[in-house]
């Protein structure tokens, strides 16, 4: 990203070396994947789980059976465990944005910062309240206004995941806004389509049914463990029955939202479909690939093959992407070098007008800065006519413009293999409880029990396609990650980058520890 | 309707918006307080539990206001968000890593297998309501002494020390303000474990704690005093913008805007006479004196900061790199939008307060703690 900072050359900044500059980068985008995975681990599982508790503790008012309190309180008390260390590795999130993408806090800051501020006020705070209720209100508050409790927490923690998905649809597909040279920042203009925008709607569907998903798997998978250890199998069963109801609903909804979240890519951002299916060349009936070995090798606008093997099923992506079989779906080189022939201005060209934008913004502020206002005048003019393609005016070659392609691959394809097997899993449990031996099904139980840790494999997946396939943008089109960072040396970055690593590490080991313990004292407790 | 605000009366206001949201957050920070008691106060397990399981119920109350306030501040003041999280990086930091490892504290340290024994969750908890707290002082101090940063053409902040904000906390002034918030919130603290604990050995020593805590804040407390009325401050021209030293600009401020006086001292009495309530008169209530008190008390601070032409995040290496709530400030339409969104602010305080009074109706005592839902207990 040589020549990135020519953004601020006409300015007093210290100068710092190039190298570091890069590495700094590098290190606090390492350390926003950490953070994030981390959080990651917890926050999908708090989602779901909340509302499978709420379900337990109805059943429970309404039957007056103290097993199902037991089971609910067991389910709690691992729920819990897990919530803690989801807020510990949340906190620094929001933060984040401040400590290690500086840049970034202020050039949008003034759209970014609302969802957050919204987050905190409409949904932190039912969390926070009624959480101590569900916990500690037992004998403090009636049975009713115990269960709403529990609804809220439920309710509370998936509206936490409403804004700050909306922030993330906004940096996937920023919509809303406008540049103000003056400030050197983009502004808000219009809030609801930040708020509405159809990708904060797909992010939230996709995001929340498949946190549904994990925590049926979660709680199916402990439960069969049960079954298999031939301890608390009725309420392991109970638990399994409400469970797989909940997950099998979840599983179609996520294959459902997911395919309208493809859709929704293609339409806005096609070079991470592009890069999700490994296509380089666009094609008409275009194909999805069942299965394949990416080519590492290969770059861009080179001759070599994209993959070693592949198993193809044609049309399948022109239909996913464009709901038309037949449709041109544009590659990573069309979009990269551009296709006359199609109409698609490539990264190539956007790159030119980008340099344009990015100089005559730097002419405004001198001119500005030293009151010639008619030349800051013609600056603005050009600038104008620009600045759609600010972004791409930091790159140095057009190729950086495509993702890290066999990350994106594998993940989506990890991602959609294991979203096609939970829902046979989930059926299968539904079908021998139905029969009335689902104790002896040993196989099952342990498909359902591994299954959680590929629950995890997929959640983790979809972020990855989401955020390595959207690379090299902070905000698509607009801000390059490498723009985004504060300027403090590397080595600030990197320290911080270990002590999140080791602490993480150490408080992740504690909990699985804890629920293990928890798993191995069981409900009776 | 608020949309037909000037910009300026929205900067006005989200300045007092996010300082009375920073105010409550020093208020709920009794929670940390409560943390530091289980060392100094609790002679026993069964006490410390109390404490622990006292403060264990409202500590995401306030995490989430301190979480609130980053909020606020990022979408209200982003210049403010990315200028100082970004530059004084370390402070930030290492307040963070506090409030982790709190997080975690009350729902693993009574839990079999926690890997790090309930020693080290402890340690942690003392360590969020002692160097949390201090840090968190440091850096609103700097409000009053400055920072060394500069800013370009861009606004991109450049530190001027490799130590990123550390350096804060070596200034008197700041360092004093972070010790006073420390003990500050061990007298808060100390209240809320009278007020809501039913034990009377403990209750009788939290009752000491109160005025035992007050004696060593009062040192503190003194020198930001001292500070305030004799140092220079950073006032803003209001036509052109410009940054200046000007003599006893925080005591200027405090005449000029009395209602700032009125908040300081009045709620520096309310503490003190929530202190002597407790600690001597043997009332319950001292908690709520505290908590008003300490919430006028901030109120005042973060209006002296950023009221009356004042620059409320300071840059002593490019005094016009310095921050006011003007320059730092979201557009006219984003504090337009969020100030709608603040409409909803009071329902969140009522249904809070509501389950505060449900929740809190009956004392916590040991028979809560070993009773049939000893298992949920911290
Ligand atoms: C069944 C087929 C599935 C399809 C077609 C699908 C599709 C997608 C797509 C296209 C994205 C990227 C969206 C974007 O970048 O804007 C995505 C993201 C994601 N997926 Fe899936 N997915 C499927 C199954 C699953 C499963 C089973 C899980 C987890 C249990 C999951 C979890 C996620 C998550 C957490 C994200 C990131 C959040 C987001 O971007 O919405 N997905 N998925």
């Amino acid at each position: 990203m040589a020549g990135a900072r020519h953004f601020a050359a006409t300015t007093h900044k210290e100068d710092i070396v190039e190298d570091q500059l890069l590495t700094t980068v590098d290190w606090a985008r390492a350390q926003f994947a950490l953070t994030a995975m981390y959080h990651w681990i917890f926050v999908p599982l708090t989602l779901g789980l909340s509302f499978l508790i709420a379900f337990f503790e109805s059943i429970y008012v309404k039957t007056g059976n103290e097993e199902w309190k037991k089971l609910t309180k067991f389910w709690m008390t691992l729920f819990g465990i897990n919530f803690a260390i989801g807020v510990a590795t949340g906190i620094i999130l929001e933060f984040q944005f401040g400590t290690n993408w500086s840049n970034y806090s202020w050039m949008v800051g003034d759209i970014f910062g609302a969802p957050l501020a919204i987050e905190g006020i409409f949904a932190f705070f039912i969390e926070a309240t009624f959480f101590a209720v569900m916990f500690f209100g037992w004998h403090r508050v009636s049975k009713g206004f115990h269960l709403f409790s529990t609804w809220m927490v439920a309710i509370g923690s998936n509206l936490s995941a409403v804004w700050i998905l909306v922030a993330n649809g906004w940096m996937q597909f920023p919509i809303g806004m406008n540049f103000n040279p003056d400030t050197a920042r983009f502004e808000m203009q219009n809030f609801w389509e930040v708020a509405l925008s159809p990708v904060a709607v797909h992010k939230f569907t996709h995001t929340t049914s498949s946190a549904f998903l994990l925590a049926a798997l979660f709680v199916v998978g402990i439960s069969a463990l049960f079954l298999l250890q031939e301890r608390h199998q009725k309420m392991a069963k109970r638990s399994m029955v409400v469970a797989a109801v909940f997950g099998f609903i979840a599983s179609i909804f996520v294959a459902f939202t997911g395919d309208e979240a493809a859709f929704s890519v293609a339409q806005r951002q096609p070079m991470k479909l592009a890069a999700m299916e490994g296509l380089y060349v666009g094609q008409e009936k275009a194909p999805i690939i069942a299965m394949g070995i990416i080519n590492s090798s290969k770059k861009p606008g080179d001759d070599l093959p994209a993959f070693y093997q592949e198993v193809k099923i044609p049309g399948l992506l022109s239909l996913l992407a464009n709901r038309d079989p037949n449709s041109f779906v544009p590659g990573i080189n069309d979009l990269v070098f551009g296709n006359a022939e199609r109409n698609i201005i490539g990264a190539e060209q956007r790159m030119v007008t980008g340099k344009i934008a990015l100089a005559e913004l730097a002419r405004y502020k001198y001119a500005k800065d030293t009151g010639d206002d008619g030349e800051s005048a013609a600056a603005l003019a050009i600038f104008d006519q620009h600045k759609g393609d600010l972004g791409y005016g930091y790159l140095n070659n057009p190729a950086e413009a495509a993702p890290p392609v066999a990350t994106t691959f594998y993940s989506f394809h990890i991602m959609v293999v294991l979203g096609t097997l939970f829902p046979v899993i989930f059926l299968l449990v539904l079908y021998f409880a139905y029969k009335g031996t689902l104790e002896y099904q040993r196989w099952l139980n342990l498909a359902c029990f591994f299954s959680i840790f590929l629950g995890y494999v997929a959640q983790q997946a979809g972020w990855v396609v989401a955020e390595v396939g959207r690379q090299p943008w902070a905000i698509q089109g607009l801000l390059p990650v490498g723009m985004a960072s504060t300027n403090i040396a590397a080595s600030n970055v990197q320290t911080t980058f270990f002590m999140f690593l080791t602490l993480f590490t150490a408080l992740l080991i504690a909990e699985i520890r804890i629920i293990m313990k928890q798993i191995k004292i069981g409900p009776e407790a | 309707m608020i949309g037909n605000l000037d910009h300026s009366i929205l900067q006005q206001l989200w300045w007092l918006i996010t300082s009375v949201v920073g105010s409550l957050f020093l208020f709920l920070t009794f929670v940390q307080g409560g943390q530091t008691l289980i060392f100094t106060t609790a002679s026993t397990e069964e006490e410390k539990s109390l404490i622990i399981n006292t403060m264990g119920r409202k500590w995401e109350l306030t995490f989430t206001t301190l979480v609130l306030f980053g909020g606020a501040l990022f979408a209200a003041f982003p210049l403010f968000y990315a200028t100082s999280f970004g530059g004084a990086y370390w402070v930030w930091m290492l307040i963070l890593f506090t409030f982790i490892v709190q997080a975690v504290s009350y729902e693993f340290r009574k839990k079999p297998d926690n890997v790090l024994g309930a020693r080290t969750y402890e340690i942690f908890m003392c360590i969020n309501g002692s160097v949390g707290l201090i840090l968190i002082g440091a850096a609103v101090g700097t409000f009053f002494t400055g920072s060394r940063f500069s800013l370009n053409l861009y606004n991109s902040v450049t530190w001027a020390t490799p130590y990123h904000g550390l350096e804060a906390a070596l200034n008197p002034f700041n360092l004093a303000l972070g010790l006073f918030l420390m003990f500050l919130a061990r007298i808060l603290g100390a209240m809320y474990i009278v007020n809501h604990v039913d034990h009377e050995n403990l209750v009788k020593r939290a009752r000491k704690a109160t005025w035992i805590n007050l004696l060593w804040a009062l040192p503190f407390l003194l020198t930001v005093l001292i500070g305030f009325v004799t140092m220079d401050g950073f006032a803003v021209d209001p036509a052109t913008g410009v940054v200046s030293m000007e003599k006893g600009k925080y005591l200027t401020n405090l005449l000029e805007m009395p209602v700032v006086l009125l908040l300081l001292l009045g709620g520096l009495g309310s503490v003190i006479y929530g202190v002597a309530a407790t600690g001597f008169l043997g009332k319950n209530s001292g908690i709520w004196f505290g908590g008003i008190g300490t919430v006028l008390v901030g109120l005042a601070i973060f209006s002296l900061a950023g009221y009356n032409n004042t620059a409320f995040y300071p840059s002593i290496t490019d005094l016009q790199s310095s921050l006011t709530i003007y320059n730092a400030s979201s557009s006219k339409y984003t504090l337009t939008v969020m100030s709608y969104v603040a409409l909803a602010v009071p329902f969140v305080l009522a249904y809070v307060a509501y389950v505060w009074k449900l929740m809190n109706a009956k004392k916590l005592d040991i028979a809560e703690l070993t009773g049939e839902d000893a298992n949920e207990m911290y």
